[in-house]
Protein backbone atom coordinates (compact mmCIF):
# COMPACT_ATOMS: atom_id res chain seq x y z
CA UNK A 1 0.00 0.00 0.00
CA UNK A 2 1.37 3.44 -0.78
CA UNK A 3 1.70 5.90 2.46
CA UNK A 4 0.99 9.21 2.27
CA UNK A 5 -0.93 9.21 -1.08
CA UNK A 6 -4.37 9.95 -0.80
CA UNK A 7 -5.80 6.76 -2.30
CA UNK A 8 -3.59 4.96 0.33
CA UNK A 9 -5.29 7.01 3.06
CA UNK A 10 -9.04 6.51 1.93
CA UNK A 11 -8.21 3.09 1.44
CA UNK A 12 -6.74 2.73 4.89
CA UNK A 13 -9.95 4.88 6.15
CA UNK A 14 -12.33 2.25 5.00
CA UNK A 15 -10.39 -0.21 5.74
CA UNK A 16 -10.31 0.67 9.31
CA UNK A 17 -13.65 1.22 9.61
CA UNK A 18 -14.57 -2.18 8.01
CA UNK A 19 -12.70 -3.74 10.97
CA UNK A 20 -14.50 -1.92 13.74
CA UNK A 21 -17.66 -3.01 11.89
CA UNK A 22 -16.32 -6.83 12.36
CA UNK A 23 -15.62 -6.71 15.84
CA UNK A 24 -18.72 -4.96 16.66
CA UNK A 25 -20.61 -7.60 14.70
CA UNK A 26 -18.70 -10.74 15.84
CA UNK A 27 -17.03 -9.72 19.05
CA UNK A 28 -14.05 -10.01 21.23
CA UNK A 29 -13.95 -13.97 21.17
CA UNK A 30 -14.58 -14.31 17.32
CA UNK A 31 -12.11 -11.16 16.30
CA UNK A 32 -9.69 -11.13 18.87
CA UNK A 33 -7.35 -8.63 17.45
CA UNK A 34 -7.10 -5.22 15.21
CA UNK A 35 -3.68 -3.97 14.05
CA UNK A 36 -2.95 -0.91 11.82
CA UNK A 37 0.59 -0.42 9.98
CA UNK A 38 0.92 2.15 8.00
CA UNK A 39 -2.71 2.37 6.78
CA UNK A 40 -2.77 -1.43 6.35
CA UNK A 41 -5.11 -3.20 8.53
CA UNK A 42 -5.40 -6.34 9.86
CA UNK A 43 -7.99 -8.39 11.50
CA UNK A 44 -7.08 -11.73 13.47
CA UNK A 45 -9.89 -14.01 13.27
CA UNK A 46 -10.59 -17.30 15.87
CA UNK A 47 -10.22 -20.38 13.28
CA UNK A 48 -13.54 -21.22 14.09
CA UNK A 49 -15.19 -18.27 13.01
CA UNK A 50 -12.75 -17.66 10.26
CA UNK A 51 -15.80 -18.78 7.10
CA UNK A 52 -18.39 -16.15 9.10
CA UNK A 53 -16.49 -13.44 9.30
CA UNK A 54 -14.94 -13.86 5.73
CA UNK A 55 -18.64 -14.38 4.55
CA UNK A 56 -19.36 -10.95 6.16
CA UNK A 57 -16.93 -9.60 4.11
CA UNK A 58 -17.81 -10.59 1.13
CA UNK A 59 -22.00 -10.27 1.21
CA UNK A 60 -22.05 -7.44 3.47
CA UNK A 61 -18.78 -5.42 3.06
CA UNK A 62 -18.43 -5.95 -0.70
CA UNK A 63 -14.99 -7.36 -0.78
CA UNK A 64 -15.35 -8.91 -4.37
CA UNK A 65 -11.26 -9.52 -4.88
CA UNK A 66 -9.97 -12.15 -3.08
CA UNK A 67 -6.25 -11.03 -4.00
CA UNK A 68 -4.04 -13.62 -2.20
CA UNK A 69 -4.16 -16.58 0.46
CA UNK A 70 -1.14 -17.57 1.92
CA UNK A 71 0.86 -19.69 4.77
CA UNK A 72 3.33 -18.32 7.23
CA UNK A 73 4.88 -20.95 9.38
CA UNK A 74 5.91 -19.63 12.92
CA UNK A 75 8.08 -23.07 13.96
CA UNK A 76 8.44 -23.65 17.61
CA UNK A 77 4.88 -21.06 18.55
CA UNK A 78 1.67 -22.88 19.47
CA UNK A 79 -0.27 -22.62 17.32
CA UNK A 80 2.13 -23.50 14.23
CA UNK A 81 0.50 -21.98 11.39
CA UNK A 82 -1.29 -18.73 10.06
CA UNK A 83 -3.46 -18.75 7.02
CA UNK A 84 -3.67 -15.18 5.88
CA UNK A 85 -6.17 -13.69 3.18
CA UNK A 86 -5.72 -10.68 1.40
CA UNK A 87 -8.95 -8.91 1.08
CA UNK A 88 -9.82 -6.04 -1.98
CA UNK A 89 -12.51 -4.65 -3.75
CA UNK A 90 -12.25 -4.57 -7.81
CA UNK A 91 -12.43 -0.67 -8.14
CA UNK A 92 -9.80 -0.77 -5.32
CA UNK A 93 -11.30 1.35 -2.65
CA UNK A 94 -10.33 -0.54 0.29
CA UNK A 95 -7.73 -3.41 1.34
CA UNK A 96 -8.14 -5.71 3.96
CA UNK A 97 -5.68 -8.55 5.71
CA UNK A 98 -7.48 -11.30 7.27
CA UNK A 99 -4.89 -14.16 9.55
CA UNK A 100 -6.29 -16.44 11.59
CA UNK A 101 -3.74 -19.08 13.84
CA UNK A 102 -4.12 -22.66 12.88
CA UNK A 103 -2.51 -25.36 14.68
CA UNK A 104 -0.75 -28.30 13.46
CA UNK A 105 -3.73 -31.03 11.88
CA UNK A 106 -5.92 -28.42 12.16
CA UNK A 107 -8.31 -28.21 9.25
CA UNK A 108 -9.32 -24.52 7.33
CA UNK A 109 -12.65 -24.32 5.86
CA UNK A 110 -12.57 -23.51 2.29
CA UNK A 111 -13.98 -20.42 0.65
CA UNK A 112 -13.79 -21.14 -2.77
CA UNK A 113 -17.68 -20.97 -2.21
CA UNK A 114 -17.24 -17.35 -1.83
CA UNK A 115 -14.35 -16.82 -3.98
CA UNK A 116 -13.25 -18.79 -7.07
CA UNK A 117 -9.76 -18.07 -6.81
CA UNK A 118 -9.44 -19.63 -4.08
CA UNK A 119 -8.99 -22.74 -5.19
CA UNK A 120 -5.51 -22.34 -6.91
CA UNK A 121 -4.77 -20.19 -3.79
CA UNK A 122 -6.16 -22.90 -1.50
CA UNK A 123 -4.46 -25.82 -3.20
CA UNK A 124 -0.79 -23.74 -3.24
CA UNK A 125 -0.98 -23.55 0.69
CA UNK A 126 -1.86 -27.47 0.52
CA UNK A 127 0.96 -27.79 -1.89
CA UNK A 128 3.90 -25.72 0.05
CA UNK A 129 2.78 -25.56 3.40
CA UNK A 130 0.29 -28.89 4.33
CA UNK A 131 -2.62 -27.17 5.38
CA UNK A 132 -5.51 -28.79 4.39
CA UNK A 133 -9.13 -27.03 3.64
CA UNK A 134 -12.26 -28.43 4.10
CA UNK A 135 -14.60 -28.32 1.10
CA UNK A 136 -12.19 -27.67 -1.15
CA UNK A 137 -13.52 -29.21 -4.64
CA UNK A 138 -10.45 -30.76 -5.70
CA UNK A 139 -7.47 -30.34 -3.55
CA UNK A 140 -3.97 -31.56 -5.07
CA UNK A 141 -0.81 -30.42 -5.10
CA UNK A 142 -0.44 -27.51 -7.62
CA UNK A 143 3.50 -26.94 -7.93
CA UNK A 144 5.03 -30.38 -7.16
CA UNK A 145 3.73 -33.28 -8.31
CA UNK A 146 1.03 -35.48 -6.96
CA UNK A 147 2.75 -38.17 -4.81
CA UNK A 148 5.96 -35.62 -3.52
CA UNK A 149 6.04 -36.39 0.31
CA UNK A 150 7.21 -32.96 1.64
CA UNK A 151 5.58 -29.56 2.12
CA UNK A 152 8.75 -27.94 1.03
CA UNK A 153 7.92 -24.37 2.56
CA UNK A 154 7.70 -25.40 5.85
CA UNK A 155 10.92 -24.01 8.35
CA UNK A 156 11.90 -27.65 9.13
CA UNK A 157 12.43 -28.63 5.27
CA UNK A 158 16.22 -27.55 3.85
CA UNK A 159 16.63 -25.25 0.84
CA UNK A 160 18.40 -27.93 -0.81
CA UNK A 161 15.22 -30.61 -0.97
CA UNK A 162 15.04 -33.81 -0.08
CA UNK A 163 15.48 -36.89 -2.31
CA UNK A 164 12.56 -38.19 -3.44
CA UNK A 165 11.62 -40.85 -6.03
CA UNK A 166 8.53 -41.91 -7.97
CA UNK A 167 9.16 -44.76 -10.53
CA UNK A 168 7.59 -43.04 -14.24
CA UNK A 169 6.35 -39.73 -11.99
CA UNK A 170 9.22 -37.74 -11.11
CA UNK A 171 12.37 -37.71 -8.87
CA UNK A 172 14.10 -35.08 -7.09
CA UNK A 173 17.91 -34.64 -5.16
CA UNK A 174 19.77 -32.62 -3.15
CA UNK A 175 20.99 -29.24 -4.69
CA UNK A 176 24.48 -28.67 -3.81
CA UNK A 177 24.68 -25.15 -2.00
CA UNK A 178 28.73 -24.93 -1.72
CA UNK A 179 28.28 -23.21 1.82
CA UNK A 180 25.29 -21.40 0.90
CA UNK A 181 22.59 -20.27 1.03
CA UNK A 182 23.83 -16.75 0.54
CA UNK A 183 21.38 -14.53 2.36
CA UNK A 184 20.95 -11.07 4.31
CA UNK A 185 20.12 -10.89 8.43
CA UNK A 186 18.04 -8.22 9.58
CA UNK A 187 19.28 -6.30 11.88
CA UNK A 188 20.32 -2.74 12.69
CA UNK A 189 24.38 -3.05 11.61
CA UNK A 190 24.76 -2.76 7.93
CA UNK A 191 28.28 -4.30 7.92
CA UNK A 192 26.17 -7.53 9.50
CA UNK A 193 23.39 -7.66 7.26
CA UNK A 194 25.16 -7.85 4.68
CA UNK A 195 24.21 -11.18 2.67
CA UNK A 196 26.83 -14.15 4.12
CA UNK A 197 26.93 -17.84 3.45
CA UNK A 198 24.72 -19.30 6.21
CA UNK A 199 26.93 -22.77 6.00
CA UNK A 200 23.78 -25.11 6.07
CA UNK A 201 24.79 -27.25 3.21
CA UNK B 1 48.72 -25.93 -67.04
CA UNK B 2 50.69 -27.37 -70.21
CA UNK B 3 48.53 -29.70 -72.63
CA UNK B 4 50.49 -32.94 -70.65
CA UNK B 5 50.11 -32.39 -67.48
CA UNK B 6 46.31 -31.74 -67.83
CA UNK B 7 46.34 -35.08 -69.94
CA UNK B 8 47.44 -36.79 -66.73
CA UNK B 9 45.46 -35.01 -64.48
CA UNK B 10 42.16 -36.28 -66.00
CA UNK B 11 43.57 -39.54 -66.51
CA UNK B 12 43.88 -40.09 -62.40
CA UNK B 13 41.54 -37.73 -61.45
CA UNK B 14 38.34 -38.98 -59.86
CA UNK B 15 36.34 -37.06 -62.04
CA UNK B 16 34.84 -38.12 -65.47
CA UNK B 17 34.40 -35.37 -67.64
CA UNK B 18 31.75 -37.45 -69.84
CA UNK B 19 29.56 -37.99 -67.24
CA UNK B 20 27.28 -34.77 -66.85
CA UNK B 21 27.37 -32.63 -63.71
CA UNK B 22 30.02 -32.68 -60.74
CA UNK B 23 30.29 -36.00 -59.29
CA UNK B 24 32.61 -36.81 -56.15
CA UNK B 25 34.11 -39.64 -54.61
CA UNK B 26 34.04 -40.04 -50.86
CA UNK B 27 33.54 -42.58 -48.03
CA UNK B 28 29.68 -43.29 -47.84
CA UNK B 29 29.91 -42.60 -43.64
CA UNK B 30 31.75 -39.39 -44.35
CA UNK B 31 29.27 -38.02 -46.64
CA UNK B 32 26.69 -39.60 -44.25
CA UNK B 33 28.44 -37.42 -41.47
CA UNK B 34 28.42 -34.30 -44.07
CA UNK B 35 24.45 -34.35 -44.68
CA UNK B 36 24.01 -34.94 -40.82
CA UNK B 37 25.86 -31.64 -39.42
CA UNK B 38 24.56 -29.76 -42.39
CA UNK B 39 20.67 -30.52 -42.20
CA UNK B 40 20.09 -30.64 -37.55
CA UNK B 41 16.69 -30.24 -37.08
CA UNK B 42 16.39 -28.86 -33.50
CA UNK B 43 14.04 -29.48 -31.16
CA UNK B 44 13.06 -26.53 -29.47
CA UNK B 45 13.14 -27.78 -25.44
CA UNK B 46 12.26 -23.63 -24.32
CA UNK B 47 11.64 -23.90 -20.89
CA UNK B 48 13.24 -20.03 -19.79
CA UNK B 49 14.39 -17.00 -20.80
CA UNK B 50 16.96 -18.87 -23.43
CA UNK B 51 14.34 -19.89 -24.80
CA UNK B 52 14.28 -16.44 -26.34
CA UNK B 53 17.42 -16.40 -26.88
CA UNK B 54 17.16 -19.63 -29.10
CA UNK B 55 14.48 -17.51 -30.86
CA UNK B 56 16.94 -14.24 -31.73
CA UNK B 57 19.12 -17.13 -32.72
CA UNK B 58 16.36 -18.20 -35.24
CA UNK B 59 15.51 -15.13 -36.10
CA UNK B 60 16.97 -13.13 -38.94
CA UNK B 61 19.59 -11.21 -37.55
CA UNK B 62 21.17 -14.39 -36.06
CA UNK B 63 19.93 -16.82 -38.81
CA UNK B 64 20.53 -20.21 -37.34
CA UNK B 65 19.65 -21.58 -41.28
CA UNK B 66 23.05 -20.75 -42.59
CA UNK B 67 23.92 -23.49 -40.43
CA UNK B 68 21.57 -25.75 -41.96
CA UNK B 69 19.45 -26.10 -38.37
CA UNK B 70 16.53 -23.44 -38.50
CA UNK B 71 13.84 -26.28 -39.33
CA UNK B 72 12.57 -25.83 -35.84
CA UNK B 73 10.68 -29.11 -35.10
CA UNK B 74 7.93 -29.60 -32.52
CA UNK B 75 7.77 -32.78 -33.36
CA UNK B 76 10.63 -34.88 -31.43
CA UNK B 77 9.65 -38.19 -34.18
CA UNK B 78 11.15 -35.31 -36.51
CA UNK B 79 14.36 -33.51 -34.78
CA UNK B 80 17.66 -34.72 -34.33
CA UNK B 81 18.95 -32.30 -32.01
CA UNK B 82 17.39 -31.81 -28.36
CA UNK B 83 18.20 -27.94 -27.50
CA UNK B 84 17.83 -27.86 -23.66
CA UNK B 85 17.27 -24.26 -23.08
CA UNK B 86 16.13 -22.86 -19.82
CA UNK B 87 15.78 -24.53 -16.24
CA UNK B 88 14.41 -27.49 -15.92
CA UNK B 89 12.75 -28.57 -13.12
CA UNK B 90 12.18 -31.97 -11.24
CA UNK B 91 8.18 -32.06 -12.44
CA UNK B 92 9.56 -31.25 -15.99
CA UNK B 93 12.55 -33.72 -15.77
CA UNK B 94 10.45 -36.46 -16.77
CA UNK B 95 8.92 -34.87 -19.90
CA UNK B 96 12.41 -34.00 -21.31
CA UNK B 97 13.25 -37.31 -20.88
CA UNK B 98 10.21 -38.50 -22.32
CA UNK B 99 10.27 -36.06 -25.56
CA UNK B 100 14.25 -37.20 -25.82
CA UNK B 101 13.40 -40.78 -25.79
CA UNK B 102 10.99 -40.29 -28.79
CA UNK B 103 13.49 -38.55 -30.73
CA UNK B 104 14.54 -40.64 -33.12
CA UNK B 105 18.50 -41.93 -33.09
CA UNK B 106 21.03 -40.37 -34.35
CA UNK B 107 20.10 -37.81 -32.04
CA UNK B 108 22.00 -35.45 -30.24
CA UNK B 109 21.97 -32.74 -27.19
CA UNK B 110 22.77 -29.44 -26.26
CA UNK B 111 22.74 -27.91 -23.18
CA UNK B 112 21.85 -24.35 -23.38
CA UNK B 113 23.43 -22.23 -20.68
CA UNK B 114 23.57 -22.06 -17.08
CA UNK B 115 20.59 -23.57 -15.61
CA UNK B 116 20.27 -26.41 -18.57
CA UNK B 117 24.38 -27.38 -17.55
CA UNK B 118 24.12 -27.32 -14.13
CA UNK B 119 20.71 -25.88 -12.37
CA UNK B 120 22.26 -22.32 -12.62
CA UNK B 121 21.41 -20.36 -9.40
CA UNK B 122 18.19 -22.36 -8.87
CA UNK B 123 19.71 -24.36 -5.90
CA UNK B 124 16.53 -25.18 -5.00
CA UNK B 125 14.35 -28.26 -4.27
CA UNK B 126 12.42 -27.78 -7.22
CA UNK B 127 15.08 -27.18 -9.91
CA UNK B 128 17.24 -30.57 -11.22
CA UNK B 129 20.91 -29.65 -11.07
CA UNK B 130 21.48 -30.28 -14.83
CA UNK B 131 19.79 -32.30 -17.66
CA UNK B 132 23.22 -34.21 -17.95
CA UNK B 133 21.67 -36.19 -14.99
CA UNK B 134 18.97 -37.31 -17.28
CA UNK B 135 20.03 -37.42 -21.05
CA UNK B 136 23.56 -37.64 -22.18
CA UNK B 137 24.72 -33.83 -23.17
CA UNK B 138 27.38 -33.18 -26.37
CA UNK B 139 27.86 -29.88 -26.10
CA UNK B 140 27.15 -26.99 -22.87
CA UNK B 141 26.96 -23.74 -23.59
CA UNK B 142 28.03 -21.39 -20.55
CA UNK B 143 25.99 -18.21 -20.30
CA UNK B 144 23.04 -16.91 -18.33
CA UNK B 145 21.48 -16.40 -20.67
CA UNK B 146 24.49 -17.28 -23.57
CA UNK B 147 23.99 -14.75 -26.23
CA UNK B 148 23.12 -16.33 -30.18
CA UNK B 149 26.61 -16.27 -30.84
CA UNK B 150 27.31 -18.50 -28.27
CA UNK B 151 24.90 -20.71 -29.27
CA UNK B 152 25.75 -21.19 -32.60
CA UNK B 153 29.17 -21.18 -31.58
CA UNK B 154 28.18 -24.53 -29.39
CA UNK B 155 26.05 -25.52 -32.97
CA UNK B 156 29.68 -25.41 -34.69
CA UNK B 157 30.81 -27.31 -31.99
CA UNK B 158 28.42 -29.86 -32.48
CA UNK B 159 29.25 -30.10 -35.99
CA UNK B 160 32.97 -30.88 -35.63
CA UNK B 161 31.47 -33.36 -33.64
CA UNK B 162 29.24 -34.82 -36.17
CA UNK B 163 32.31 -34.73 -38.97
CA UNK B 164 34.51 -36.62 -37.13
CA UNK B 165 32.07 -39.23 -35.69
CA UNK B 166 33.01 -42.89 -36.73
CA UNK B 167 30.97 -45.61 -39.11
CA UNK B 168 28.44 -47.24 -36.78
CA UNK B 169 30.55 -50.90 -37.22
CA UNK B 170 33.45 -48.97 -36.01
CA UNK B 171 31.93 -47.76 -33.16
CA UNK B 172 30.21 -50.99 -32.63
CA UNK B 173 33.69 -52.57 -32.23
CA UNK B 174 35.03 -50.19 -30.13
CA UNK B 175 32.15 -50.79 -27.68
CA UNK B 176 32.75 -54.28 -27.58
CA UNK B 177 36.37 -53.92 -27.19
CA UNK B 178 35.82 -51.71 -24.30
CA UNK B 179 33.62 -54.19 -22.63
CA UNK B 180 36.43 -56.80 -23.55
Amino acid sequence: MSRGTENGTSQGAEAGADASRLRKEFGRTKVREMREFRGEHTVVVKLGALKEVLSHCRMALGYDFLLDVSSVDNMGEDPRFEIVYELATLDDRKHLRLKAPVAEGEEVVSVVDLWKTANWHEREVYDMMGLRFTGHPNLKRILMWEGYPYHPLRKEFPLAGKPSEMPDVAFSGIAPLEGGPFVTSPGSDRVSGEPRAKGES
Amino acid sequence: MSAETADTTLSHAAYDSKVEGNIIFTRLDAAINWMRKNSLWPMPMGLACCAIELMATGAARFDISRFGAEVMRFSPRQADVMIVSGTVTYKMALAVRRIWEQMPDPKWCIAMGACASSGGMYRSYAVLQGIDKLLPVDVYISGCPPRPEALLEGLMKLQRIIEGEKPIEEQIAGIREAQG
